[in-house]
């Protein structure tokens, strides 16, 4: 069978997104050989790992129909709260702290989308704005660093290896392993599907929506906190604007794995593919001699690539006349 | 009438896309002044045809004929131009403008600078509609007729042409009894002027009561062309499943059981009150009236999707107070809604999911869903209702109405409810799924289950029911033993026309 234009057409919006990473790595590694280095690879896998883990939240929120773009300036503040409170009562207490502090963030965002329905762009956007505004009162706008950088344990979570493997990577091996199950096997997972693919559906078939968007806003919140973990280990210190702009890396990655922005569908594999994509992509921009800022205006380029495949695959060609 | 020129022809259709021949050399005419029926199962190519009608498909081989002229058809908008408008199954109007604006949408009288010509606008969308004699001007907003009326509007956007054929899907969809006799009217009137009707409905009762002819495809092939007059259901039936339906009511004698649901002066507020009734086990009550009558919002209410203003629900005696769906669905209440993509199944999600959805925290192997006991219920459901699928894996999306909502209907039979709503259950889907249905409820009731059936269509109620609950304005006006059930007293009851008998 031949190939015909709108053969082409299907292919492309089903797998537009695989098909363009591989021209882009094949152009990378022509380019610069080092693209391909076994120590190249993994230092990429492990600088994705802080966005990694907070776009598994992130595709639980998506997939039950909701977004969160609350998550970079959510993921300043548990970072500048841990080193805060690192010096103040002790690292052993300074982590349960922060975590409990970042899920009442989380918490908040989903009784005002679950419970009251409100319109999670609006909500997350507000608390984007009004997370940053914590994070400064808490710090008083100055940058947080721990006293005592050598003599603290709390450097392993960023820093360590565990049978060479960098800490973070198992972490976030770990976490997504942890999620796949939850979200792929358990009746929360499926819940999370049925009320992102058809909250009404859902609410006639007995099960709990708001309840379930509450959970995944916790799980979102849970994973920022993991983040922020890792970030303030790695750095020991930190600016109150660390998060910045990760909110639309992280809803990036979820997208370019093929979750739908609809809600219903994606899985936690598929946003690893999607954060590794991303890291991979501005790696060989950065390999190939390009500027870093360029990454900003290529990000930019695949969210919206992305998107547009999105709708194109569920109508089955690239562009249609009618809407 | 006789020996004029069809004002449309096909000849010879065929369309197929990759895999598929959706249309397999269909041929028929439409004359001037005729009511012509396009019937067939879901699937048979009647959409498809449509699109090539309009110009959306353009078919691989045949011609189409408007009067004379052979026309290829490259858009709507040309096949409108030509003389050939659609009346759409779902409404496509702008509820925030005006009934003007959407009459004429697109195309807008224009004075100098680009300006609409606001008076030549309403003087014209006034005089279409005086033609289909409705009660709202052309300044209303679209959003606040009934559906009825929308659809008078969308009848209306046809009449800004001088329409050769007119094409009417599934139009008494949504539309009560009293609101069909007016549309059967402008009808009639197209009819007086020489324009040609397509008629498309799955309602045998319609098409025998309006139609000149009927053409039926199966599988995309055309089967033929009957005389309404000269034919019946039976061979319409025939023609377009292969076989014939045994539409009789199967009277398996069986003991009525307890009384499994009690309702006792339930009411809510302005939608229905003083509501009393009782279902035995092993019965099936229908409950019949007009839209809007209250008989799904009882329904919402019974399955904790809505709070009682009073009354009370007793469950095998027991009075109970049921809060939300997740109350109902512990304490055995079904609920098949009355609209299957909106409210009955998850589209994007496969079969075995959407079936197993509401008891899925009860089969699970430790923390995790079990594949296994999940696919022994698909299986077992499967098989009882005869679910035509490829496999559980299959999205519900991709399945013919009958089958998604046999779907439905399996997800909560699987629950062995005590107590099982089904509301408007054969909406939308053919004859033959529609009789597998029927017979199905009936079989549910043999075996002991309570059933409540809603419905608009008269033919389904007295089909399937023990007993019939008449409601009208969000009352009981009477309830009916199948022997005592007339086609006369229940519309009596349902228009409000009979006393009220206790």
């Amino acid at each position: 069978m031949t190939l015909n234009k709108q053969d082409i057409g299907r292919l492309l919006a089903k797998q537009g997104i695989l098909i363009a990473f591989i021209v882009f790595m094949i152009g990378f590694a022509l380019a610069n050989q080092r693209f391909i280095a076994i120590d190249n690879i993994a230092g990429v896998i492990r600088s994705s790992a802080i966005l990694g883990v907070m776009a598994l939240g992130v595709t639980f929120v998506v997939i039950g129909g909701n977004l969160d773009l609350s998550v970079g300036s959510m993921m300043s503040f548990s970072t500048i709260v841990v080193l805060d409170l690192h010096d103040k009562i002790g690292p052993a207490l300074a982590i349960p702290a922060m975590f409990a502090l970042t899920l009442c963030l989380g918490a908040f965002i989903g009784f005002l989308v679950g419970y009251l329905k409100l319109n999670s762009l609006i909500v997350t956007l507000g608390m984007l704005s009004a997370i940053h505004g914590l994070t400064l009162t808490w710090s008083g706008g100055k940058n947080m660093d721990i006293a005592d950088k050598a003599g603290t344990w709390f450097s392993v979570f960023g820093q360590d290896r565990i049978m060479g493997i960098p800490v973070p990577i198992l972490i976030f091996a770990l976490l997504a392993a942890v999620l796949t199950l939850l979200l792929s096997k358990t009746p929360f997972g499926r819940k999370v599907y049925a009320v992102g693919g058809n909250g009404q559906a859902a609410t006639f078939s007995g099960i709990p929506r708001a309840r379930v968007v509450f959970y995944t806003y916790l799980i979102s919140a849970f994973c920022v906190a993991v983040a922020g973990l890792l970030q303030a280990s790695r750095s020991l210190g930190s600016q109150n604007t660390v998060g910045q702009g990760l909110e639309l890396e992280v809803l990036a990655a979820v997208i370019l794995g093929g979750a739908s922005l609809l809600g219903g569908s994606g899985t936690v594999f598929k946003t690893v593919i999607g954060v590794l994509i991303l890291g991979f992509i501005q790696n060989g921009l950065l390999l190939v001699g390009l500027d870093f800022y360029v990454q900003y205006i290529v990000t930019w380029a695949i969210i919206i690539l992305a998107v547009w495949l999105d709708v194109a695959a569920k109508r089955g060609r690239l562009w249609s006349p009618i809407a | 009438m006789t020996d004029q020129t069809p004002v449309l022809r096909l000849e010879g259709i065929v369309k197929t896309f990759p895999g598929v021949r959706a249309l397999d050399g269909v041929s028929f005419d439409v004359r001037p002044g005729e009511v012509h029926a396009l019937m067939g199962e879901n699937g048979a190519g009647k959409s498809t045809l449509m699109k090539v009608l309009g110009g959306i498909h353009a078919p691989n081989e045949g011609q189409i004929f408007v009067g004379d002229e052979a026309v290829t058809m490259t858009s709507p908008k040309h096949a409108k131009a030509k003389g050939v408008v659609f009346i759409h199954q779902e409404l496509s109007l702008a509820d925030e403008l005006t009934v003007a604006e959407n009459i004429f949408l697109g195309e807008l009288p224009l004075k100098g600078f680009g300006r609409v010509d606001w008076g030549k606008l309403y003087d014209d969308t006034n005089a279409i509609l005086k033609t289909l004699n409705v009660g709202f001007d052309a300044k209303t907003r679209v959003g606040d007729l009934s559906i009825a009326n929308q659809q008078m509007v969308e009848i209306g956007r046809a009449l800004t042409v001088s329409p050769r054929a007119v094409i009417f899907d599934e139009p008494t969809a949504s539309l009560t009894d009293s609101e069909k006799v007016v549309l059967f009217q402008v009808i009639a009137g197209l009819q007086e002027k020489g324009v040609g009707i397509i008629y498309i409905s799955h309602r045998m009762e319609e098409i025998f009561k309006i139609t000149d002819r009927i053409s039926v495809l199966r599988d995309g092939q055309y089967r033929g062309t009957l005389l309404t007059a000269e034919t019946n259901e039976d061979d319409v039936t025939k023609l377009m499943i292969g076989r014939s339906l045994d539409l009789s009511r199967s009277e398996a004698t069986h003991e009525l059981g307890d009384v499994a649901l009690e309702v006792r002066g339930l009411a809510c507020g302005s939608l229905f009150e003083d509501v009393s009734f009782k279902l035995h086990k092993g019965e099936v009550l229908g409950f019949y009236g007009l839209v809007g009558a209250g008989r799904t919002e009882i329904a919402e209410t019974i399955f904790g999707l809505r709070t009682p203003s009073a009354g009370t629900i007793l469950l095998n005696g027991e009075e109970v107070r049921i809060t939300s769906p997740i109350d109902a669905v512990q304490r055995g209440i079904s609920l098949v809604p009355e609209d299957r993509k909106d409210q009955g199944l998850v589209l994007g999600m496969n079969c075995r999911d959407n079936m197993t959805l509401p008891q899925v925290d009860d089969l699970t192997a430790g923390p995790f869903v079990s594949d296994g006991a999940e696919i022994a219920i698909f299986d077992q459901y499967r098989d009882k209702l005869d679910i035509r699928t490829p496999g559980w894996r299959q999205t519900v999306g991709n399945l013919s109405g009958g089958n998604q909502q046999k779907i439905v209907i399996g997800k909560w039979l699987s629950m062995r409810p005590n107590v099982l709503i089904v509301d408007e259950p054969t909406r939308g889907i053919d004859v033959g799924s529609k009789s597998e249905i029927h017979n199905l409820i009936r079989d549910l009731a043999s075996q002991g289950y309570a059933v409540i059936v809603i419905s608009s269509e008269m033919p389904e109620v007295l089909r399937v029911s023990d007993r019939i609950v008449a409601m009208f304005n969000g009352r009981i006006m009477r309830d009916f033993t199948a022997e005592e059930v007339t086609e006369d007293n229940l519309i009596q009851a349902i228009s409000g026309i009979s006393e009220k008998v206790a």
